[in-house]
């Protein structure tokens, strides 16, 4: 194709910091939505252990290079993935590795809370009961109880397992999703804007939350806000029209980005 | 300038207009509104007020004597020998015992005619089941014949009584020939109500004589003419016959065209043939008879039938004997359970809309079983997992294509197809089943996939996101809440169906049948109708007593849709669920 002719779009990397394990790696991966290239030829590897944030100008397929990591792109239609995107080494666009299993490994929470019209516990139960994760009612119920206390909801809904997840407020709800993101204990979990349609104190709690899963988890989140990314994000990646622009630690991109236009996004000057 | 000023007043004048627009809008939705309940509250209470009679029925009672000889012909008390019981005949009798000086043929047919001899079966079958009743007298109730039953609810004829104005004198003649006469009088009002409809009726033939020749005056064509000079000559010519008769000077003769006079005096029925000129003395034959002597009785009553024997299907002797099995208490009129519990007949008074309904429910229950999963796979399969390329295009087109094809085309495939080619049987609900089947489908399919098409995306995502399989996302999220959707439209086909005629008119579904199938698993392949190939049949029947039971048809079929579309409502409501 025309297009493959043209270089790469050059990304700036900043020195990683030592001693991190790479579990999500990328390379050369673009996607196009039928003829539209809306991710060109990316190269990233993500750290274990830590929160990378993607920051960018909207349209600039952040929510795409996402959904490229626990292939959801396969459920649309005109969406093509080339490249290559691995975890913990593997392969994941390989013919062999099944969506499912691999969703089942990097969890996903959306940019509008989507609980199941069933009740919290339904909720948070469905992963682990489709997967076999628990053998018997006692160890289900194990799991609910500890998902919905690394989300930091046990508290308020206790004493409400079986009510609807849809009555429960906008931040209670994204709360939940994480919950059930994490109850099939993946290894990666995608957050795209978790907390877009959050009030401060809600966004607050996601993001104490977000600093609480790093420990176990390797976490990639999508946001707008520049001040939420430099607060919980150890790395943080600047997209630009499809093109990774500029990758490295958060601090280093705040603080010294080297890309003009890296430097007009955060300082405000557009996007 | 003040502009603002301006153009607040320039919004202002324009919000009134805007506001008597939206007014306006209001009113004409609100009309359409009521009209809509008007034509609907019109129609079923046409319906309603047209079912009236069907919803009660006369019953006539009866001594019925079970002759040993005649009821077991073999003599044995066997099954066998009890079903070949003179049983007909014993009813007869014991109507014949009523009346007992009706002996001339003519006229024991007419008294038969107030019973139908289908009604024997019944009597039949309680002596196979309790041989005791031979040799015993046994109480026969029996719904009384249509015509008989139409009279009784008075509705088919128009009659008044009239107490004699002056005493008359019976004189027996030869047989059951008698004259009456009296001093004054007393054929006065009826002769005269007699002249004026006659005056009335040729008037109306005058006027339609004139009709006829003004046509002719301008018609050409020579057949035209023909037709045109024909109507206006025998128009004239009745008149003219009318008019003769009217003289003052001649007697009346009762004929099927005038009112019918009967004159009750003692328990005696006369059925007067003719006024004498004088309109003292008439003469007649006796229907009832009853020993009067040769006194005057001054205690009697004039009894006109103002609908003619032409406009009738009762008969005055009939009339008659029908008004003297009331006086004796021997029928009664109560709720209609005739209609309910037995098939279609020949006979009005015995047909009811049984068979239809067990042949509705087994159809219906051949096209739910097979319209439903195929309709609901088929929209899942499309929607879900199909993938969007130009076959599945074209399979949507011709799905929604195949949703406007008139129904009776599926009529003809089933006929074509299933009878034809597989051989099923004709008139079974199975065929009738599976065509129907064929035409639900496309609507099944459509609001299925609608249904389907209406659960946010977000929910597929979420399941999807978690590590759900496709199939498990469908159907552990989708299919729930799309599960009311789903149900409503099938149900809407469903009804649908239920209420179609047309295709069923092709694959035999059409026949008289007698006999209700039966509910198990033969019914379906026994021949049978549905409900609105029975009320279509019953519409077309010329018994008068059918009108009514039409009505009452519909009825029974309006209230199963009714219930019907109410079971979709309540299972919507139970089902939905917010998300
Ligand atoms: N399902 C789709 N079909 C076609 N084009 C799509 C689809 N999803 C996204 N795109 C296009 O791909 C490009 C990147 O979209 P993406 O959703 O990844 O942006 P984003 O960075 O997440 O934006 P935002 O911050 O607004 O969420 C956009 O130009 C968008 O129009
Ligand atoms: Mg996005």
């Amino acid at each position: 194709m025309a297009y493959d002719a043209q270089p790469a779009p050059a990304t700036v990397y900043h020195p990683a910091p030592a001693g991190m394990n790479i579990k999500v790696a990328a390379s050369d991966l673009s996607v196009r939505y039928g003829g539209a290239l809306a991710l060109d030829r990316v190269a990233m590897d993500i750290p274990d252990r830590s929160v990378t944030a993607c920051i960018g100008p909207s349209g600039c397929g952040k929510s795409t290079f996402l959904r490229c990591i626990n292939r959801m792109n396969d459920t649309i239609e005109t969406a093509r993935v080339s490249g290559s995107i691995r975890i913990d080494g593997e392969e994941v666009n390989d013919r062999s590795i099944d969506p499912v299993l691999l969703r089942a490994r990097v969890g996903m929470v959306f940019q509008k809370p989507n609980p199941f019209p069933k009740s919290i516990y339904e909720n948070v139960a469905y992963g682990p009961r489709i997967h076999g994760l628990a053998a018997s009612k006692d160890e289900l119920d194990a799991i609910v109880e500890t998902s919905l206390t690394k989300a930091g909801l046990w508290k308020e809904v206790a004493d409400r397992l079986h009510q609807p997840g849809t009555s429960l407020s906008g931040g209670q709800q994204q709360r939940l999703v994480i919950a059930r993101a994490i109850a099939v204990n993946p290894e990666v979990i995608l957050m795209d804007e978790p907390c877009s349609a959050l009030d401060p104190i809600a966004t607050a709690r996601i993001e104490e939350l977000i600093d609480e899963l790093r420990e176990n988890y390797a976490l990639i989140i999508v946001t707008h806000s520049m001040a939420q990314a430099a607060r919980v994000s150890q790395m943080t990646a600047f997209f630009h029209l499809g093109a990774l622009v500029e990758y490295g630690p958060t601090e280093e991109i705040f603080t010294n980005p080297r890309d003009q236009r890296t430097q007009d996004y955060i300082t405000g000057r557009f996007g | 300038m003040n502009r603002p000023a301006s153009i607040r007043t320039a919004v202002e004048a324009r919000l009134a207009r805007r506001h008597r627009a939206e007014r306006r809008f209001q009113f004409y939705g609100a009309a359409a509104i009521c009209l809509a309940v008007a034509f609907l509250a019109l129609l079923i209470g046409s319906i309603l007020i047209q079912s009236v009679p069907a919803m009660t029925t006369w019953r006539m009672t009866l001594q019925v004597e079970l002759d040993r000889a005649a009821i077991d012909p073999r003599g044995d008390m066997s099954e066998a020998s009890l079903r070949r019981g003179g049983y007909n005949a014993a009813i007869q009798q014991a109507l014949r015992d009523q009346f007992p000086d009706v002996e001339d043929r003519a006229e024991l047919r007419e008294l038969f005619g107030l019973y139908s001899s289908v009604n024997a079966a019944r009597l039949l079958n309680r002596v196979v089941q309790d041989p005791s009743l031979v040799g015993g007298t046994v109480s026969f109730t029996f719904p009384i014949d249509d015509d008989a039953d139409l009279y009784l609810k008075g509705v088919s004829v128009r009659e008044s009584r009239a107490p004699g104005p002056a005493p008359v004198r019976i004189q027996a003649g030869e047989g059951r020939a008698v004259t009456l006469s009296a001093e004054a009088r007393v054929f006065d009002a009826f002769v005269d109500d007699v002249r004026e409809a006659a005056r009335e009726r040729a008037r109306i033939l005058e006027q339609r004589a004139e009709r006829a020749e003004a046509a002719l005056a301008d018609a050409i064509d020579r057949d035209i003419r023909a037709i045109y000079e024909a109507e206006a000559r025998r128009a004239r010519a009745q008149a003219e016959r009318l008019r003769d008769r009217l003289d003052e000077g001649a007697p009346v003769v009762i004929g099927p065209q005038i009112p019918s006079l009967l004159v009750q005096v003692d328990g005696a029925v006369i059925r007067v043939s003719d006024v004498s000129a004088d309109r003292r003395s008439a003469r007649g034959e006796m229907v009832i008879s009853a020993p009067l002597g040769e006194a005057a009785h001054s205690d009697w009553t004039l009894w006109t039938i103002e609908t003619p024997q032409a406009g009738r299907l009762i008969s005055d002797r009939q009339i008659a004997w029908v008004d003297a099995l009331r006086e004796r208490g021997m029928t009664r009129s109560g709720f209609n359970t005739e209609l309910f519990t037995y098939a279609d007949s020949r006979e009005p008074e015995l047909a009811g809309v049984l068979g239809a309904l067990i042949g509705s429910v087994l159809t219906m229950f051949v096209t739910m079983l097979l319209a439903v999963p195929i309709g609901v796979g088929a929209a899942i399969y499309l929607e879900e997992f199909a993938p969007k390329n130009r076959i599945t295009q074209l399979i949507e087109v011709n799905i929604n294509n195949l949703a406007a094809v008139p129904s009776i085309v599926f009529g003809l495939l089933g006929l074509a197809v299933f009878i034809n080619t597989f051989g099923l049987p004709r008139s079974a609900p199975l065929v009738g089943g599976i065509v129907l089947a064929l035409m639900t489908l496309p609507t099944v399919i459509i609001s299925s996939r609608a249904a389907l098409k209406a659960v946010p995306p977000s929910i597929r995502e979420a399941a999807l996101g978690v590590g759900a399989s496709k199939t498990q996302a469908v159907f552990h999220h989708v299919l729930p809440l799309a599960a009311p959707g789903i149900l409503t439209g099938s149900i809407i086909g469903l009804a649908q169906a239920l209420g179609e005629t047309a295709p069923l008119l092709m694959i035999g579904m059409v026949a008289f049948i007698a006999d209700a199938p039966s509910l198990g698993l033969a019914g379906f392949t026994e021949p049978s109708t549905v409900m609105p190939v029975q009320i279509f049949l019953w519409s077309s029947a010329a018994e008068r007593a059918f009108e009514a039971r039409t009505a009452a048809a519909i009825l029974v079929l309006l209230t199963l849709m009714v219930s019907l579309n109410a079971a979709a409502i309540y299972l919507r409501r139970r089902f939905e669920r917010r998300w």
